[in-house]
């Protein structure tokens, strides 16, 4: 039984430590923030149209700022909807 | 001077001309308030994501602008005033793109939804939701969705291990 629990407690956070994903925007190949960029700005929002948290994709705090930014603009020019319904 | 990056969407009914010579027009306003404009991009006509003013379409020109404010302001001034765009952004910037940007290839937002397949777990049962858009709520997706990530997290790790 402790012996189960121990191996599942490893087997769930051993992805923590393994995939410590760094952010995609910055480091030296990083993709610049821009509210033209759709395809970019795609990757970060969810199948219904809302912004993904950092949490999931990594971003860091400041970079996260400006691609709500990004993505406010966008969705005001049309270029990516504020719902999909 | 300032360096500015303005977008702005006009009506689908104009013909892509008629596009070009709005363009034009604000060219001339920012030219003669002491700006340039070193860069000009016709879009075409796009899709809208949502409609406005009942377009489905717009055409989309970008402009690059050196020029100081009270040039822009007259320019959005004119913007607001012609009938023809529904809408316009002028952002400022640090710096101006020198190259053609990278908007006008993405079209088909279904190539980036399988680009973000090997972004996370929880794709797998997204995919099911896909399916069924039309009769779920935000909900049940949300609800089901937090035990779900960490089933499929723990199984792939179990996958990774074996293989």
């Amino acid at each position: 039984m402790t012996v189960e629990v121990v191996s599942k407690s490893a087997g769930v956070r051993r992805p923590f430590f393994r995939r410590r994903k760094s952010c995609p925007f910055s480091g030296p190949n990083a993709i610049k923030i821009d509210f033209k960029d759709v395809r970019m700005l795609q990757r970060f929002i969810s199948e219904r149209g809302k912004m993904v948290p950092s949490r999931i994709t990594a971003v860091s705090a400041k970079k996260q700022r400006e691609l709500a930014k990004a993505i406010k603009r966008a969705r005001y020019l049309a270029l990516i909807p504020y719902l999909v319904q | 001077m300032a360096l500015y990056e303005c977008v702005f969407i006009a009506r689908q009914d104009i013909s892509a001309t008629q596009a070009e010579a709005l363009a034009d027009q604000f060219t001339g306003i920012i030219e003669q308030g002491g700006g340039t404009v070193p860069k000009k991009e016709l879009w075409g006509l796009r899709t809208l994501a949502y409609r406005i003013k009942k377009n489905r379409k717009g055409h989309y020109v970008l402009l690059n602008l050196d020029a100081p404010a009270p040039a822009v302001h007259e320019m959005e001034r004119i913007m607001r005033l012609n009938e023809d765009v529904l809408r316009y952004l002028t952002v400022r910037v640090d710096e101006l793109e020198a190259g053609p940007s990278a908007v006008v290839q993405s079209r088909h937002s279904r190539d980036d939804r399988g680009d973000r397949g090997g972004r996370g777990d929880d794709r797998g049962g997204r995919g099911g939701f896909r399916g069924e858009r039309g009769d779920r709520g935000d909900r049940g997706g949300r609800e089901s969705r937090p035990p779900r990530e960490h089933h499929e997290a723990s199984e792939s790790d179990d996958r990774e291990t074996v293989s």
